[in-house]
């Protein structure tokens, strides 16, 4: 029972971080959080791609000239590059929006934020405020 | 010459737009920008009429990316199937962009319009590539691509209301979440069979049975694909990020985005877990079909109760997507092919509608609201008879292109023994009459001011043309309904 769960210590820390991410996305208000969240969620699932690719006693794989050689896995390692370029992206396009979001409205507490907009919503729709263009054309 | 470009479309359809988007964002002229954009849509469109005469030839074209053989190398597949959603996304990106050249600078900072094309033609590439791919995790880089250039897009709304934002955030946080959820049952299936070739995998699944990894990875993946097709209870971005984009790219992405992860949905489910025939059966009864089914009601109910009227169009795609799931989760060849119709339908409705309303809210110069339209019908005779002809295509009626979807849907609910499925297809469309004659009734019969501006040709001749395509595909669906049923026998073969 022990070795089995010390055996797949690695999934219980990606099971761990995967709900950790998921809940500060889903559960926090703040922007900013909810960003971090994201990360922890994706950095997760990278941990899981490289547990994969470990094979026990394997070696890097690079040819070797015995037989018996045991190689890991190298695919998931580089999936994972691709996968963290796409976080990054993914983090960084968020993080702008963030910045946008506090200069606009001045909070990036998702309770300030969807008040100030069901005010402006109601406007638009009851009064039909017009909405001038900000810059000059 | 030709013959290398014919051997290599399926990569250069998805590069065309690729390399484009790197060489317009180093043009700062509007106009010259706009034109190498629309250029490279036009070639892009062409490339896939010419990928569709192949198809015709060869039903099945194989491209090994860089020469390395699949299943180990990155395959492109491009087969009737494919070839549906890149006729629709490349088509209507090149009316979008014709639309897009009188619109884009009245909404956007001048200095930043090459950007705009830049990121404009990196969605269209992703969209296009998320659909030759052949590699399940080359799919999600695709997903990925052109899920970050929609939400940059759609944040650019901010310029005219700061709500664009919030809604781009939402976007990305839940489109993220989507594909992560994809990338871990991708990660999950590879764990399981040590491939990420599609046709490998469903080949490989075949000999493992009642494995629960590989359940629960069908589960990440369905759920993944689900958050960006925007099925039912996963569509909470929807509404906002097409109702705040800016108005040329609320046209892009609701004609083209969320039809993309539908064909991707239904390749998972039909193409590589065909051989766990109990699993797809279930998820298809007891997931789709009641998700579905509450999308019809719930998109239609949410559209009558809307006022703005981009968010109630975008609410009436949400029962939309429901109609294609619905097709998908009954099962039958019959079903899918009328899935497939209406996501073609669907695209050259939408777009329509959304050319339509946006147009409106240029002359206007507001958001374009139930109230804001009193009157304009006889103002601007041409935009609005475009959008009447459309919505009448968008209820189901006879001569349009909604009918013919709509006719065989239900005729293919009605063959699978199931009736009360065609009474409530048959309840929804009337509902969605409801929320379209409200927006008509306000145009026509209201009395309203007087507007300055001219309507343009411009900005009406990609209005025309889409609704020329409404009438002509419901007088002769020939064409779309051939290629549908194609594309549903090879999707199930003869299983059923």
């Amino acid at each position: 029972m022990i070795s089995s769960t010390i055996g797949i210590w690695n999934y219980w820390i990606v099971f761990c971080l995967m709900m950790i991410g998921l809940f500060l996305v889903i559960g926090r208000k703040n922007f900013l959080k909810k960003i971090v969240g994201l990360a922890i969620f994706q950095t997760s699932v990278f941990l899981l791609y490289i547990t994969f690719g470990k094979i026990k006693g394997g070696t890097p794989p690079i040819l070797n000239e015995s037989i018996d050689t045991i190689y890991s896995n190298p695919l998931p390692h580089v999936l994972i590059l691709t996968a963290i370029v796409v976080g990054v992206a993914t983090t960084a396009l968020g993080l702008s929006l963030v910045l946008r979001i506090n200069s606009e409205y001045g909070s990036i507490e998702e309770d300030d934020v969807s008040a100030q907009d069901l005010v402006d919503y109601h406007d638009d729709i009851e009064t039909g405020k017009n909405f001038d263009f900000k810059f000059k054309k | 010459m030709i013959d290398i470009l014919i051997k290599n479309l399926p990569i250069i359809v998805v590069l065309c737009p690729l390399m484009m988007s790197l060489l317009v964002v180093l043009i700062p002229n509007i106009f010259f920008s706009w034109a190498l954009t629309t250029l490279s849509t036009f070639l892009t469109f062409l490339f896939s009429i010419l990928l569709y005469q192949e198809i015709q030839i060869h039903s099945h074209i194989s491209y090994a990316l860089g020469k390395w053989m699949p299943p180990i190398g990155i395959e492109y597949i491009i087969d009737k199937v494919a070839i549906i959603p890149i006729i629709i996304i490349s088509g209507i990106s090149f009316l979008a962009t014709i639309f897009a050249y009188k619109i884009m600078p009245e909404e956007i900072e001048k200095k930043s319009i090459s950007k705009v094309y830049s990121l404009w033609l990196l969605a269209i590439a992703g969209l296009l590539g998320l659909v030759t791919t052949g590699d399940a995790f080359n799919l999600f880089v695709f997903l990925e691509i052109s899920s970050l250039a929609s939400v940059a897009l759609v944040a650019i709304g901010a310029h005219k209301d700061k709500q664009a934002l919030v809604a781009a955030y939402n976007y990305l946080i839940i489109g993220a979440v989507g594909a992560t959820l994809y990338v871990i049952g991708v990660g999950l299936l590879y764990g399981v069979t040590g491939t990420l070739n599609m046709a490998d995998l469903t080949n490989r699944i075949a000999d493992i049975n009642n494995n629960r990894a590989l359940i629960a990875g069908f589960g990440f993946m369905i759920i993944g694909i689900m958050v960006k097709a925007a099925v039912f209870p996963l569509h909470i971005w929807l509404p906002r990020a097409y109702a705040y984009a800016p108005s040329a790219v609320s046209v892009l992405l609701a004609a083209t985005a969320t039809k993309a992860s539908l064909y991707i949905l239904a390749r998972i489910l039909f193409s590589i877990f065909e051989n766990s025939e109990d699993l797809v059966n279930n998820t298809l009864l007891f997931v789709i079909l009641p998700l579905s089914l509450l999308a019809m009601f719930a998109g239609t109910i949410m559209a009558i109760y809307e006022k703005d009227i981009k968010r109630l169009l975008a609410h009436s795609s949400v029962a939309q997507i429901g109609y294609i799931t619905l097709a998908f989760a009954i099962g039958t060849k019959a079903s899918i092919a009328a899935g497939f119709i209406h996501m073609f339908n669907h695209a050259i409705i939408k777009g329509g509608l959304f050319i339509a309303i946006t147009s409106i809210a240029f002359y206007i110069n507001k958001r374009v609201t139930v109230n804001n339209l009193s009157g304009l019908g006889r103002e601007m005779p041409i935009t609005f008879f475009c959008f009447v002809l459309c919505s009448l295509s968008l209820a189901g009626l006879p001569l349009t292109a909604g009918f013919i979807s709509k006719l065989y849907l239900i005729k293919a609910s009605i063959s699978s023994d199931g009736i009360w499925l065609a009474v409530l297809i048959l309840i929804s469309s009337a509902l969605s009459v409801v929320y379209l004659w409200k927006i008509i009734e306000v145009m026509w019969m209201r009395e309203g001011k007087k507007i300055v501006k001219k309507e343009n040709p411009t900005i009406y001749i990609s209005l025309i043309i889409i609704t020329f395509l409404n009438i002509y595909f419901g007088l002769d669906a020939s064409l779309v309904v051939n290629g549908s049923f194609e594309a549903a026998d090879k999707l199930i073969g003869d299983i059923k």
